[in-house]
């Protein structure tokens, strides 16, 4: 009896776990970005037909590259100058003709990933080719996710393997020399991705909100392939710990819920024992850095209690490591929050006001601590003012309506 | 692959002639040539005069027009080159690190054509 037939859904399901594998093999052998997506493509046709009808192979990720390899030949023999290519078509048809229970796939997700996040690739191009090709996410669907037309995508992944393919950047893991800076470029790729989703958390809005899945696995594909990097364990743990949260962020009306206001009955101790288990052990091999601090804080919140039953002496002191190694406006705010709570709100404030950037003027959440802290020193007058600052320069309803909501609460304390 | 390394600096910043910096700076580009040399990646490299002595010429209509200066005027200007080759970008780039120049100007790193025939 041939196995049941399949549907479309349960196919594409199928192909995207192998995806990102499947290409990069492909990529790595074929030497041609494009080539090795048109070929896989194909291949993902030819699957919708045959296993529609007969089912699930018995190696689906087998069968897909031999036919990948096999559209490759067509294709590259199509291309008029195929003699120049004998020796890559002769490879490629023993790989080809290997039986399908013979086939070993290698490993090549780890080079991909440190190419898809080159330098010399544009932010976005970057974040596209990585969601394209190891996220397996098709174009409409990034384009979707990033607001974007679709052709503008198509576009921006067209020139992205353009220029990999002319500039020379190369399928490989960088040296030692290089390495941590690059790990760092695709950490940074994978948090924008779970930012993107972060942000989005309304359900008009769940196609981006599916960006934070997609961020964690791929930090989980990383963590396997990079096993030493306690950074890359750093930043699944800290994106999990977010996500945990994620059910108790946003009233149904869509309006923010700060972390002191959420029901911590809604979050989701499954995550939230992951992520700390991560973290902890990350930080046993003493290779701290930021990924790991923000993870450890995120941690600690997740683990507390209530509010109030927070240990806000850990929290400030982590805060203090990640100001030494991250020593930014932002970090010192949330610092200065800390403290605030660890000892008392002048102490906060004190730290605050010693942020003095140009970049604090326009910046919303240094003005909405700073109204926060004002009130707790017992200025309401001056956090009134200060709250006048954060709500002009909200960017969003639901932070505007939190910011406005806080400021009358105030008034019943002025009037 | 080969790889041009395009050196541009704002003429008249950075290590000047008569200046005690000026030995070592142009030390590090004899070094910096006998390593590419010694390393197989040389394949040729030169300084420019400076843009004061450039002369663009244009044919239009089957007219020459020549014209005193750069054909645009830029902060930066061209000031010499290296063709190397290289593996790939990442070598490249390595490479185009250690052109003394890039401490205080920038290196512009373009693979060249490879015609298809």
């Amino acid at each position: 009896m041939p196995p049941p037939a399949l549907t479309q859904a349960a196919i594409e399901t199928v192909v995207r776990k192998d995806w990102g594998r499947i290409l990069a093999a492909l990529v790595k052998s074929l030497g041609d970005f494009q080539l090795a997506e048109d070929c896989l493509q194909d291949a993902l046709v030819s699957a919708l037909n045959h296993w529609a009808r007969n089912g699930l192979p018995h190696a689906p990720d087998a069968w897909l590259i031999t036919t990948a390899r096999r559209k490759a030949i067509d294709r590259i023999r199509r291309r008029a100058t195929h003699n120049t290519h004998a020796a890559e078509l002769s490879y490629l048809a023993d790989l080809a003709n290997e039986p399908v229970e013979d086939v070993v796939i290698p490993d090549k997700r780890l080079e991909m990933i440190f190419t898809c996040c080159h330098p010399a690739l544009a932010r976005p191009a970057q974040v596209a080719l990585t969601l394209r090709t190891l996220g397996g996410l098709t174009t409409d669907q990034i384009a979707h996710a990033f607001l974007a037309k679709p052709e503008t995508m198509a576009q921006r992944l067209v020139r992205a393997k353009r220029k990999i393919a002319a500039a020379g950047i190369p399928y490989a893991v960088p040296d030692a020399d290089h390495l941590p800076a690059r790990i760092d470029a695709v950490l940074q790729v994978i948090y924008l991705i779970f930012n993107e989703g972060y942000a989005a958390s309304s359900g008009a809005e769940l196609m981006r909100a599916g960006l934070t899945q997609e961020a964690i696995h791929l930090a989980r594909v990383v963590a396997d392939l990079l096993p030493k990097a306690a950074e890359v364990r750093g930043l699944l743990a800290l994106m999990l710990l977010h996500d945990a949260r994620s059910a108790a962020r946003a009233a149904p009306s869509g309006a923010l819920i700060p972390l002191d206001a959420q029901d911590r009955r809604l979050w989701d101790r499954t995550k939230i024992a992951e992520g700390t288990a991560i973290i902890s052990a990350a930080l046993l091999e003493q290779r701290i850095g930021p990924y790991q601090l923000q993870a450890a804080i995120s941690a600690a919140h997740a683990n507390a209690p209530s509010w109030e039953r927070t240990d806000w002496q850990d929290i400030a002191g982590l805060y203090g490591l990640l100001w030494k190694v991250q020593p930014t406006p932002v970090v010192q705010i949330n610092r200065a929050i800390a403290v605030s709570y660890a000892q008392d709100p002048q102490a906060g404030l004190a730290l605050l006001q010693q942020v003095r950037d140009d970049q604090i003027a326009d910046y919303q959440p240094y003005h909405a601590a700073h109204a926060d802290l004002l009130a707790r020193v017992g200025d309401p007058v001056a956090a009134h003012t200060a709250y006048d600052r954060a709500i002009a320069l909200s960017q969003n309803t639901q932070e505007r309506d939190f910011l406005t909501a806080r400021q009358s609460a105030l008034g019943k304390t002025l009037h | 692959m080969q790889f041009m390394c395009l050196i541009y600096s704002t003429e008249g910043t950075g290590p000047q002639p008569g200046t005690p910096e000026f030995g070592p700076f142009m030390k590090g580009y004899q070094d910096f040539t006998q390593k590419v040399k010694d390393e197989g990646k040389l394949v040729a490299g030169d300084a420019l005069q400076a843009v004061s002595t450039a002369t663009t010429v244009t044919v239009r209509d089957g007219k020459t027009e020549t014209m005193d200066g750069p054909f645009a005027e830029t902060k930066e200007q061209l000031g010499g080159y290296y063709l190397l080759d290289c593996a790939d970008l990442d070598e490249a780039l390595k490479y185009a690190a250690l052109i003394p120049t890039a401490d205080y100007g920038r290196i512009e790193v373009r693979p060249i054509v490879v015609w298809d025939n």
